[in-house]
């Protein structure tokens, strides 16, 4: 199986100045382990809301590439979000969720996607694209779909590891948001 | 009532709500968003027809945060319209994303159970919307139709003296 922390260093090493937001846990951790940069937005708290911090991003800088690394249980807790990206629809946005079945933060409660279709959820709101990674992680499918006219999405199925071993984010929220915005170029 | 009386009686509801957005804009917000409330009904109405206002429904109140938070850091001045029982549902990410990352976001908020004469469903949020907002130490505006625009002045202020959220709470009647 794939494992979380090589799907998010692959996605990461394709990227140029695309601006990043990363669902809290272990996906911010390993984000920021994999390759720190001032186009991370990692969301360290606010559970479900990197997909509508995403939006926003790409709504207002639309001719910039928006990637979110979003989570199934950050998803699911707000699923309504996929219905705004889809009302909105901005062409520049790929949603990117790391499924691996689990609240893996949290001591690994199952989540609900072992038996909810989460990419066809998104086909059915209406994004652009919708692909699903299984097995082993295709390189031609992430060039792909992060190349793509969106809203796109992405469904990679990752193992259920227990606890990672990526450090927190050392950097404070402020100092994280300052060079973040310094990155869009609004700061 | 003939058509000229009704217009009469809209004009001052319309004018009134106007004046808010046109307030808004004036004072550089550029990104919109929020969730029905029948107290700031004139306002959304408003803000969803003008084609040179960006106004984003959003499906829920903390998804509405969200939003703003990512308009935000993608270089807007951003403002939401919501219910204070919606608010509740946002005091997460309020705490966990606005105050630690410090971004300013403005929020106008319809007050349902200001009074106990509104619906059962509004009485506790109703009669708790402004002890929340102390406990996270969010500043708040109780306007009146006249003082609501030197208080939305000073709201704004703080907003971006703080680089917090701020909360300007409308009561039934202010706006419409």
């Amino acid at each position: 199986m794939i494992h979380r922390a090589d799907a998010i260093a692959a996605i990461l090493a394709r990227l140029g100045d695309a601006l990043v937001v990363t669902a809290n846990g272990w996906i911010s951790r390993e984000a920021c382990a994999a390759r720190d940069r001032p186009e991370n937005f990692y969301m360290l708290g606010s559970m479900g809301l990197a997909s509508s911090i995403g939006l926003g991003l790409a709504l207002t800088n639309p001719t910039r590439r928006v990637v979110v690394l979003d989570g199934d249980g950050n998803l699911l807790m707000a699923l309504g979000t996929l219905a705004m990206i889809a009302d909105q629809r901005p062409g520049n946005l790929v949603h990117v969720v790391l499924d691996n079945e689990r609240y893996g933060s949290t001591g690994g409660q199952r989540s609900l996607s072992a038996h909810v279709d989460l990419a066809a959820l998104a086909h059915a709101a209406g994004y652009a694209h919708v692909r699903l990674i299984h097995g082993l992680l295709d390189g031609g499918v992430l060039d792909e779909i992060l190349a793509s006219h969106g809203p796109s999405f992405l469904l990679i199925k990752v193992a259920p590891t227990a606890d990672g071993d990526a450090p927190r984010v050392p950097h404070e929220p402020e100092a994280i948001a300052r060079r973040f915005r310094a990155a869009v170029g609004s700061a | 009532m003939s058509s000229v009386a009704q217009e009469a009686a809209a004009a001052p509801l319309a004018q009134v709500s106007s004046t808010l957005l046109d307030l808004l804009l004036d004072a550089g917000f550029d990104f919109f968003s929020g969730v029905p409330d029948s107290t700031l009904r004139t306002l959304l109405a408003e803000a969803e027809a003008r084609p040179d206002v960006q106004y984003v429904p959003a499906v829920s109140e903390h998804v509405a945060v969200g939003l703003a938070a990512g308009a935000y850091l993608g270089g807007r001045r951003t403002a939401l319209f919501l219910q204070n029982t919606g608010l509740a549902l946002a005091i997460n990410p309020l705490a966990t994303l606005i105050a630690i990352y410090r971004l300013p976001l403005l929020l106008i908020v319809g007050w349902r159970g200001a009074d106990a004469t509104d619906s059962p469903e509004h009485r506790v949020i109703g009669a708790t919307t402004l002890p929340l907002l102390e406990a996270l130490r969010i500043p708040y505006f109780v306007p009146d139709a006249e003082t609501l625009p030197n208080d939305l002045a000073d709201a704004i202020a703080i907003m971006d003296a703080e680089r917090s959220a701020v909360v300007v709470v409308i009561r039934p009647g202010v706006l419409a």
